[in-house]
């Protein structure tokens, strides 16, 4: 988005006059690993949906917790925190 | 009825704060800070001014907390000077990429070390890239009407930067002027309250400062670059209205005695007034010579300062401050200022007048004798100085 805007486009001071736009920012970018949930493991406790620093975790509708790809920044706590070792990282580029 | 009084130019320029009737000031009340915050905080408790005075616990501070109050939409103002500028040095960046319209008086000294309280332009030069509108005063009443004009022009919806009122430490800082000080109600008049158009309001929420990553940034910076030049305008127009309203008129390049001269020598502040002495004497022995002075250091006034020196032969800058290495830097900038212009004056620079150090009638008469022997036969010397042993 930010690298459609030429100069001309940007409020005095840089301000954002839209409160909330920080979720059209794709953080997901930055991701080096990303978690994958093993579901056969997952025990539905949530910690992983408390401490994600980014709130990128969200309850499903099956009631397991998945990362938001679009905002998940890779930093592994989930994982690091998952008392059952549901979650585990791998790299990016591993499919 | 305007008033003829004896004032402090410190003194001159709190009493033209309190004029503009700010609503917060903040300041650390130590060396090297002058007694325009002193004076700002017998006002407020004397209830004469009715503003926040919030004695912070550095300058870093007294500029954030400027920062936070001007971004609520308050007038802001507060003063420092040398070392403390240096402290408050990430701040003031962060002003005018915020664009909020902090007016800020710098009573000019040299900086450490060795340890000097005493006056020259070392922190103006190591400010000159922040990207506050600045102006250079010569004497007590160039303070008070500047700080009154700098809230005209920075406040502008059209301008919206931060400005900065340089006054020479202890040369002008604290000595006792005549200053002619206006009503109120003419103040009222040339100044209407800030109307910030960006104001924090909990009820309209909105970000102020957010981060600027690499797909950004250089957009950001092209555009305070393009409404800092552009701010120009408003500069000329608000000494206009100053001049119509308070009768004193002000100009972006100063010239004194300027017709037909051949020689020019070039000043900054309160040393002007010494130079002008010089200028006159050697007038009345038939010298085609005249001075002139930057009252408008940024945005740098190229188009006038180029119609300004266009017949003269040799241009002598006199500076008060060494950018180590290259030399001094008003004298740089000038020189680059001319280097395309056909035809342009020979530039020659000196540099004097460091951490207090004097300059009499006799050193000016030095700056030029001396610029023009370096016009004629060229220098042979790693830098000119004058008064240096």
């Amino acid at each position: 988005m930010a690298d459609e805007l030429t100069w001309k486009d940007l409020e005095v001071g840089n301000i954002i006059t839209e409160a909330g736009n920080g979720s059209f920012r794709k953080t997901g970018d930055w991701r080096t690993e990303r978690p994958i949930l093993d579901k056969e493991k997952c025990i539905k406790c949530a910690l992983c949906w408390i401490y994600c620093p980014d709130a990128a975790i969200k309850p499903s509708e099956e009631g397991y917790y998945e990362a938001d790809l679009y905002y998940c920044k890779g930093c592994g706590i989930c994982a690091s925190i998952c008392p059952a070792g549901a979650i585990k990282m791998i790299a990016e580029e591993e499919k | 009825m305007s008033r003829r009084v004896a004032l402090e130019a410190s003194h001159a320029v709190a009493e033209a704060v309190r004029m503009a009737d700010v609503d917060v000031t903040a300041a650390y009340p130590i060396t090297p800070q002058t007694h325009i915050p002193e004076r700002l905080a017998e006002m407020v408790a004397d209830g004469e001014l009715s503003a926040a005075y919030i004695p912070v616990e550095s300058e870093h501070s007294a500029m954030s907390t400027c920062l936070g109050a001007a971004a609520v939409g308050a007038r802001t103002f507060t003063a420092t000077a040398g070392q403390g500028l240096e402290l408050m040095h990430e701040v003031v960046y962060v002003a005018s990429s915020m664009r909020y319209p902090v007016v800020m008086a710098v009573c000019n000294r040299a900086l450490s070390a060795p340890l000097s309280v005493w006056g020259d332009h070392s922190d103006a030069m190591a400010v000159r890239d922040t990207g506050w509108i600045q102006v250079f005063c010569q004497n007590g009443q160039e303070a008070f009407d500047l700080t009154l004009w700098a809230f005209r022009v920075g406040e502008d919806p059209k301008v919206l930067f931060p400005v900065m009122v340089h006054l020479d430490g202890f040369t002008l800082s604290h000595v006792t002027e005549p200053v002619i000080l206006p009503e109120q109600s003419e103040v009222e008049r040339f100044l209407p309250r800030f109307q910030y158009p960006f104001a924090l309001n909990p009820d309209k929420p909105m970000t102020h400062g957010a981060f600027g990553p690499p797909e950004i940034y250089s957009e950001t910076k092209l555009a305070q670059e393009v409404a800092f030049r552009n701010s120009k305008e408003v500069i000329l127009q608000g000494w206009k209205e100053f001049g119509d309203t308070f009768g004193r008129y002000y100009h972006p390049v100063e010239e004194y005695k300027t017709e037909n001269a051949e020689t020019l020598l070039l000043t900054m502040g309160a040393f002007t007034e010494t130079a002008k002495i010089v200028i006159d004497d050697r007038r009345d022995k038939g010298e085609a010579i005249g001075l002139i002075s930057l009252r408008l250091w940024r945005p740098f006034p190229f188009e006038e300062f180029r119609r300004t020196v266009k017949g003269a032969q040799l241009l002598i800058v006199f500076d008060r401050c060494i950018s180590f290495g290259l030399g001094g830097p008003v004298f740089s900038e000038i020189r680059s200022a001319l280097y395309d212009e056909e035809p342009r004056p020979k530039v020659v620079g000196i540099i004097g007048g460091l951490g207090g150090r004097d300059m009499s009638e006799d050193n000016f008469d030095y700056v030029i004798n001396r610029g023009k022997e370096i016009a004629e036969k060229g220098s042979g010397r790693m830098l000119e100085t004058v008064g240096i042993r």
